[in-house]
Parts: C-alpha cells; sequence; structure tokens
C-alpha cells in the first residue's frame, strides 16, 4: 500500500494496441498527487494515448485493447468496481482545442454536475461561481452567464473547459497540450493557472513545447516510438538527462 | 479555352430554362388564381367555408383547415419516428448496421405516393374504423400515411444534422463522465436543434404538398373536421378531384387553391432556409 500513498495514478507494465499496431509498449509510469508531470516527446509518440487511457478515453476506439494496470488511488481503473461515469469523474481531461459546449456559459458549467445527477438550481449557481473563480473567470464573465460560451476569447474557452471540469471536483486533470490553440500571452496565463491548480489537484500535462514542460511541471517523462524512454525530475530530465535519446530530443536535434 | 466557352454556354442556357420554367409556372398559376381571389374578396375566399362551385361559391377554409390538421399529424407522427430513428442510427447502433439501414429508410422516398394511398386504405382505414371508430377515412389516417412518407426526409436531414456536430463536443461530455443517451439529450440535439429545426420544416412541406395518397385516405369531405376520426379534404386534393371538369369560375377558383398551397409551401421553405442559414452563420453558437 504504500505505493498507493506515494502515486496518484500508477501505470505498471501497460500495453496499448491499435489492432496490430502497439502504441504504448510496457509503459511503467507514477504520478505523484498535486504535482505537474508533463509527458514529452515527438508526434506520434503515444504522448496522448497514455494520457487517454488515465480516463479511459481510448475505450471509445473500436480497435484500441489495453493490457497491464493502471491504479487510481491503488484501484485498478480497468478491473476493480470504478464505473466508467465515476472514473471520469474524478480524472478529467482539457482538450487541445477549447471545446465549451455550444450551450450558454451557466449550462456549460452545471453540464458536468447534471450529469452526476445534481438538479438544485441553487447548488448549481454556487458551483458555477465556485468554478469560474477558480479559474479567474468570474470577475469577466458574472454578469452575463446566459451568453453563448463560444462567443468567448480562445484562452477564455479554455479556462471555461478547465472550469468546467473543477465543477465535477476531480482529483486530476489531464491536460492534451491545452496551450498549443492560444497566443504566448494566454499560454502564460494558463500555465500560471495551472501551477494554482497543482496545490489541490494532480495535473498530467502532455505537451510538443519543451520549454512549457520545463516551466511548469516538477517531473517529466519523454516518449519515443511508445516507448517510456526516460521518466524523472524535470531539472534532471533538462539539464541532466541518462538516456542519449533523451539528451537528444531536448536539446533539439530531432522532434 | 474555345470548348470550355461553348460549354459554359450550354450549361448556363440549360440552368436558366430550369429556372425559367419555374418562373413560367408561377406566373401562370398567379395569373390564373389570382384576379378570382379579389372578385371573390380576400375575407370570403379565405375564411368561408361554403365551396359550391355549382353556385358560383368558393370558400376554402375548410380545405385550409384540413391541410393544416393532416399535415400537423403527419409532423407529431413522423418527428417522433424519425428523430428516433435519426438518434438511434448516429449515436447507437454500430455504424455498419446503420450504413444498411441509412439507404433503406432513403428508399422510402422512391415508393410511388399511390402505393403508400393504397396500403393505407386497405390495411390502416379499416384499422381506425374497427378499433377508433368513425368512417376511417379521417385526418388520423392521413396523418399516418405522411407520417411514414415523411420518414426519409427528416431521418436522412436529421442524421447530416447530428453526424455535423464537432466530435470535440461528443469528447468533451464523454470526458466529463456522461453517458451516450445524457451526451445525446444535454448536448448533441441541442447543438445539432437548427438542422433538426429545417429537417421539420422541410418535412412539413413534403406532407403538405403530397395529393394522392390524401385522396385516397381522408374522405374529401368538404366539412371541417371535429375529431381526428372524421374526414377532410385538403387543398391538394381539392385541386386534383376537380379539375378534370372544371371551367370557368371554378377552374380559376382551383387556381386560386394552388396559389394559396405554393405560397404556403414558399414560406416553409423560406423558413428552413433561414433557419439551416442561422446554424451556418452563428457557427453552432446557439
Amino acid at each position: 500500500m504504500t505505493d498507493a500513498m506515494e502515486y496518484k495514478l500508477q501505470a505498471s507494465s501497460l500495453n496499448l494496441y491499435y489492432g496490430r499496431f502497439h502504441a504504448l509498449k510496457n509503459i511503467n509510469i507514477g504520478i505523484r498527487p498535486r504535482s505537474i508531470t508533463a509527458i514529452i516527446g515527438p508526434s506520434g509518440c503515444g504522448k496522448s494515448t497514455l494520457l487517454r487511457c488515465f480516463n479511459r478515453l481510448n475505450d471509445i476506439i473500436k480497435s484500441a485493447r489495453v493490457t497491464g494496470r493502471i491504479l487510481l488511488d491503488g484501484a485498478d481503473i480497468f478491473n476493480s468496481g470504478i464505473g466508467l461515469t465515476q472514473l471520469r469523474r474524478r480524472v478529467g481531461m482539457v482538450f487541445q482545442r477549447p471545446n465549451p459546449f455550444p450551450l450558454s456559459i451557466f449550462d456549460n458549467l452545471a453540464y458536468g454536475p447534471r450529469v452526476h445527477g445534481m438538479r438544485d438550481r441553487e447548488e448549481l449557481e454556487m458551483i458555477v461561481e465556485n468554478s469560474l473563480r477558480a479559474t479567474m473567470l468570474w470577475d469577466d464573465l458574472k454578469d452575463r452567464l446566459n451568453a453563448p460560451a463560444l462567443s468567448l476569447s480562445p484562452e477564455q474557452q479554455q479556462r471555461l473547459c478547465i472550469s468546467r471540469l473543477v465543477a465535477v471536483e476531480p482529483e486530476v486533470l489531464l491536460m492534451d497540450e491545452p496551450c498549443s490553440a492560444l497566443d504566448p500571452f494566454a499560454t502564460a496565463h494558463i500555465e500560471d493557472l495551472m501551477r494554482k491548480l497543482a496545490e489541490q489537484y494532480t495535473i498530467v500535462i502532455v505537451t510538443h513545447n519543451m520549454q512549457q514542460a520545463a516551466r511548469v511541471s516538477t517531473e517529466t517523462a519523454f516518449m519515443l516510438l511508445g516507448e517510456l524512454v526516460e521518466f524523472g525530475d524535470t531539472t534532471q530530465i533538462f539539464q541532466n538527462p541518462r538516456q542519449k535519446k533523451t539528451e537528444e530530443y531536448v536539446s533539439g536535434r530531432y522532434g | 479555352m474555345k470548348q470550355d466557352k461553348l460549354i459554359k454556354a450550354i450549361l448556363m442556357a440549360v440552368a436558366l430554362s430550369a429556372i425559367g420554367g419555374l418562373g413560367l409556372i408561377t406566373l401562370f398559376i398567379f395569373k390564373e388564381g389570382l384576379p378570382i381571389i379579389l372578385q371573390i374578396g380576400v375575407a370570403d375566399f379565405f375564411c368561408s367555408t361554403d365551396w359550391s362551385p355549382g353556385e358560383q361559391r368558393f370558400g376554402i377554409l375548410s380545405m385550409i383547415v384540413g391541410s393544416v390538421a393532416v399535415t400537423l399529424g403527419a409532423m407529431a407522427i413522423g418527428v417522433v419516428f424519425s428523430l428516433g430513428l435519426a438518434i438511434v442510427l448516429t449515436q447507437f447502433c454500430p455504424p455498419k448496421v446503420a450504413g444498411v439501414l441509412k439507404p433503406l429508410i432513403e428508399l422510402l422516398a422512391g415508393i410511388p405516393s399511390v402505393v403508400y394511398g393504397f396500403i393505407g386504405m386497405v390495411t390502416i382505414i379499416p384499422l381506425i374504423r374497427e378499433y377508433v371508430g368513425g368512417p376511417g377515412f379521417s385526418v388520423l389516417a392521413a396523418s399516418i400515411v405522411l407520417g411514414i412518407m415523411v420518414l426519409p426526409t427528416v431521418t436522412s436531414i436529421s442524421i447530416d444534422a447530428l453526424n455535423a456536430v464537432p466530435r470535440s463536443f461528443w469528447e468533451g461530455s464523454v470526458a466529463l463522465g456522461a453517458t451516450r443517451w445524457q451526451t445525446t439529450h444535454m448536448l448533441l440535439l441541442k447543438a445539432a436543434r437548427s438542422g433538426i429545426l429545417a429537417a421539420i420544416i422541410l418535412g412539413m412541406g413534403r406532407a403538405i404538398g403530397e395529393t394522392m395518397a390524401v385522396i385516397m385516405v381522408t374522405g374529401n369531405s368538404l366539412e371541417i373536421p371535429r375529431a381526428i376520426t372524421d374526414p377532410v379534404r385538403t387543398l391538394t386534393s381539392n385541386i386534383a378531384l376537380e379539375m378534370n371538369y372544371a371551367t370557368g369560375q371554378h377552374r380559376k377558383a382551383l387556381f386560386a387553391t394552388g396559389v394559396t398551397l405554393f405560397i404556403i409551401i414558399m414560406a416553409l421553405n423560406t423558413l428552413a432556409m433561414a433557419v439551416s442559414r442561422r446554424r451556418v452563420a452563428g457557427g453552432g453558437n446557439r
């Protein structure tokens, strides 16, 4: 049980196949609670696929097949009593492109709680306010909660998507290149937000942007062709990598 | 280059002649029908239920009511089934099954309307007479037959509208823990709302314009219906039934019936276009 205490999420001997394609090869990784873990690597290395294993979003792809284990607080997410709905409430995901629903701001934020059975209007209003405060959107948006969410700026949309997750009180936030559709200023703002959120949540971020990984994460995993090449302290990975491939990648020789 | 110009000219001529034909038909209907409406008086024509061509009395209110009743009934039945089908085919059944079923549903549109009317006559009407009451020939019978006839149009367009909802919405919803059904009714139906509305309006246009099947199952009575088991006559049946022997004023009054239909259908089509254009302009903003 010590492992379960030490790690929020832990993958062991994780393999994933898309049909015959071996997309993840024997991955072993432990994600520490209330920290930011970055997964870096060139396109097609399997980093997004790995991220999507943690909330079982790969389940919607028919040809995907998984072996091995992923433990969330020590319980296997594939075999234990954790249902899909429950798992995804505890492990939320922010996508590459902000994807607010074509509903009002309020309905976007109330969507998750409603999915999980919340009907009480007053409580919903409170959740909406708190989750907007968590991403520092409340002051900007409190007077137009009925405006369509798609009328917001890209940065606000991505913040809204994070608020939408916060509204269901998750434990883990998975972020799949959350800033790749944003400008540098918006990116900096979202990174600040991530640091703040990491005080309360466990964050795993997939990013193409090595500087971003270096800036925000405490631990970094480097993946290549479906394998986890190296995993360790972010400073160590970037300044003193043990593997030659890691060194080549972080020094910009490919990727 | 020379060839391009020639082809372009030929295609242009073909396109213009099609549009010209449409224009001429419109012109002809209005030229024949409009004067008599003014002569009878707009109020007398549209608001009287007295249609007695022999005595030169032409009031089409009961037929307007008939058309509206039959169309609303058809939509009540057709929309429920079409939406259900569209949801099942896009969200719940394996893509392979949907790939077989969708063309089959679209095939329904190819069956001649007289066949629908015939099936209605020999199966639905006896059932209504026996289990619901009335003469069988009725608003209800027409609603059922038309409900089935609009199914392919409404289903097919609704499927396209649902499939056009970006996958990222769907993923976002599923990643929040929503089930397929929750995602469908809380998100997809709202995101596809304007497309579905356009489908319904186009279905209405088809229902209100249908003639043959309706003649065969409505009983064609000239009374305003008091119940769904009462027989009615629609605007379309009125024209089809009487045009054969109509002359003079009577013939013109039938054209005026056509003008009425024309305006109703044009209004519905314009509405459908406006609704679906809003979807494009709004970028799914609703």
